[in-house]
């Protein structure tokens, strides 16, 4: 009774014509989604560069070089968007589920998983034409990771088993797995020092887009990112999904089929990864082998939380986390920092950007007061 | 006797050498997480815990050539992620799953970072008692090399489970979990309890880290732990938050992981590392089996998050 007399109150008092009804009334929220997540982004930079310093670095050459080797020339933008490509597809693997109230982490297993499968699709359609692989590669990426992904969902809806947690330890176990077949059944014997399966052939690759060494994967992930924004918020199955996300009670008493939402929805999710998978392996490595772990998964969590589970923000922070990423070589060069100091960037971030959701609503002058 | 002559009998023995040793590690997590979760609240960051307590003993260990030293070192290297998970989570409208996540891999990556230099010098162990002097065979006294650390963890859970049901504190923290309106109306503040509980829950973290670069494997790499932080996480669950079985279930699965050397040790080499994601499997299967779509786990703090 009371909190619903508050909540008409506040709603009557947004809707009533304010003095000034200014430009600030009407996106302030839009602007808190752009302006708080810039200022925990560079709180994190502020903090991170005093983490350096300590160690007797310069934090303005450190600022310098990220800034260089991200988005400095041509060819670290080229860097900075191949390594974009899989964190926008592992993000939509956190980022859909999310829509759902669900929190998966578990992309990295999907992406092993996928790499799996379109490798294996590749090596039982060897001497078919490209095109072909290529397309059967796909599928089988998206299929197994989605698989993956669609089984933390499985076991969350029928089981309760949290899905946070299950989905975490497939990662582990998709590991193994990999592991398992690249030393075992999947082993090309002239791979000695590092186990891995036949390489899928160079005309099979998917290439570079033309003038670039950007391979297509960012295009796929553009699509990806894409569509999963229109289903989310212009289709009325994506409306049903942030129904049950919203009040799972309400979503059953209008007769939505949650089941069907969640299991969808975490296939989609795992496609996703699985297709970063299926592009690390068709683009840049060319066979799957354990270099495939190579964190975009963990990272994807990183994104899909720092654009706010949003699919289309998630384009612009894949690319932002993709160059620190990328300078990272010119880091471990230039200033003698360990590889690990990327690491230690994006935690301090993601802590900045959880702690930040203490600030939506409370800055004052966004309320258009006055 | 001679090294080998007692065939397959070895795979067992390792497997209960496996259970004292490897499971250590998962033993502490789980207590500390076990005082966490009671209190209402859900840490999943204890696996990057895991990892810097490791980082954090070896370094102090090898600095200061005091091993016990590492391990105090750790447990307050655990205790103070445990205080900004605590804190970060005392804001509003911040979610604890999230913030787990984010220490998880800010832990993970710390240590990478600060255990650069570590990777090459060897640091002195913890001390072993040998259990095993009264026998000749060689893997029954390897089996009963205990170190003092699993006895104290071994004692540690009676004491707690004593502790949560008649000491004031564990009553307290019982009651921020169960209910936070009922410990504010006690006049207690719900975020400090939690914040000490997280803290302590950091601290026993810390130190299974310690045991993982002190004494098995015994060295500190960035391959050191791979999942046992979470996997413990788990284990709480399904320990139903009580810490006497809290300690089964990390014998179990300290005999799980064994499984893979043991039976790589015997000349089984082809699934090795399926053998060795055994405590993951063995998670997933028990998580299926215990829980249930239709009621709330029994024993759950009625707070906890990831439950409701």
């Amino acid at each position: 009774m009371t909190s619903e007399a508050a909540d008409s109150a506040e709603t009557a008092g947004t809707i009533a014509p304010a003095a000034d009804p200014g430009f600030l009334q009407r996106h302030g929220g839009t602007i808190e989604y752009v302006l708080i997540p810039g200022a925990a982004l560079a709180g994190a930079l502020v903090v991170f560069g005093i983490f350096v310093a300590m160690f007797g670095k310069n934090p303005l050459d450190l600022y310098f070089y990220m800034y260089y080797g991200a988005f400095g020339t041509w060819f670290s933008w080229q860097n900075t968007l191949t390594r974009a490509a899989p964190l926008i597809l592992t993000a939509l693997c956190t980022a859909l589920p999310a829509q759902l109230g669900m929190v998966i982490i578990g992309g990295e297993g999907a992406l092993l998983i996928g790499a799996l499968s379109a490798t294996s699709a590749a090596l039982l359609l060897q001497g078919m034409p490209p095109l072909v692989v290529q397309i059967a590669m796909v599928i089988a990426g998206v299929i197994g990771g989605g698989l993956w992904i669609m089984l933390s969902g499985a076991l969350r809806q029928f089981r309760g088993v949290n899905e946070t947690i299950s989905s975490l330890l497939l990662v582990y176990i998709a590991l193994a797995i990999l592991n398992h077949l690249v030393e075992g059944a999947m082993r090309d014997p002239a791979s000695l020092n590092k186990p891995s399966t036949r390489e899928i052939g160079a005309a099979n690759m998917i290439g570079s887009i033309p003038g670039t060494d950007v391979h297509w994967g960012l295009v796929f992930g553009l699509i990806a990112a894409i569509a999963a924004y229109i289903l989310i918020y212009h289709t009325v199955f994506g409306f049903a999904a942030r129904v049950a996300g919203g009040n799972i009670r309400a979503a059953k008493i209008v007769g939505l089929g949650v089941s069907k939402l969640i299991l969808t929805i975490c296939f989609l999710a795992g496609g996703a990864a699985g297709l970063a998978g299926m592009v690390e392996v068709a683009a840049v490595q060319g066979r799957t082998n354990a270099n495939l772990a190579a964190g975009y998964g963990f990272t994807g969590i990183l994104v899909a939380f720092l654009a706010r589970q949003n699919p289309l923000a998630i384009i612009p922070v894949a690319i932002l986390l993709g160059g620190i990423s990328a300078s990272g070589g010119l880091l471990q060069r230039r200033l003698g920092l360990p590889d690990a100091s990327v690491l230690v960037l994006q935690g301090i971030i993601f802590v900045f950007v959880l702690a930040s959701d203490a600030l939506y609503g409370r800055i004052g002058f966004l309320k258009g007061k006055s | 006797m001679a090294d080998g002559s007692i065939g397959l009998w070895t795979v067992p023995l390792a497997v209960l050498g496996g259970a004292i040793r490897v499971s250590t590690p998962f033993l502490f997590v789980s207590l500390g997480e076990c005082i966490t979760e009671r209190s209402g609240r859900i840490n999943l960051g204890l696996e990057g815990t895991l990892i810097m307590g490791a980082m954090s003993a070896y370094g102090i260990s090898y600095v200061t050539g005091s091993p016990w030293l590492g391990v105090l070192a750790a447990g307050i290297t655990g205790a103070l992620l445990g205080a900004l998970h605590a804190g970060i989570c005392s804001l509003p409208r911040v979610n604890d799953v999230a913030v787990g996540i984010a220490l998880m891999l800010f832990g993970t990556g710390l240590a990478f970072y600060l255990g650069k230099p570590l990777i090459e010098p060897t640091a002195p162990r913890l001390p072993a008692i040998d259990f095993g002097w009264w026998s000749d065979i060689p893997q029954v006294r390897a089996a009963l090399r205990v170190n003092v650390l699993f006895l104290i963890g071994v004692a540690l859970a009676p004491i707690l489970y004593w502790a949560f049901r008649t000491t004031r504190w564990g009553l307290l923290i019982r009651t921020a979990g169960e209910s936070s309106d009922a410990a504010r109306a006690m006049g207690h503040s719900v975020l400090l309890i939690r914040l000490r509980a997280t803290m302590v829950g950091g601290f026993l973290a810390g130190i299974g880290g310690s045991f993982l670069s002190l004494f098995y494997p015994g060295s500190w790499n960035e391959g050191l732990s791979s999942g046992q932080g979470i996997t413990a996480v788990a284990l709480v669950i399904f320990a139903r938050w009580d810490p006497l079985l809290c300690l089964w279930a990390s014998l179990a699965f300290g005999g799980a992981a064994a499984l893979g050397p043991a039976l790589q040790s015997v000349g089984v080499t082809s699934g090795y590392h399926l053998f060795n994601a055994a405590p993951y499997i063995l998670t997933v299967a028990i998580m299926i089996i215990t829980c249930s779509p239709k009621r709330t786990l029994t024993g759950a703090p009625a707070e906890l998050s990831i439950t409701r």
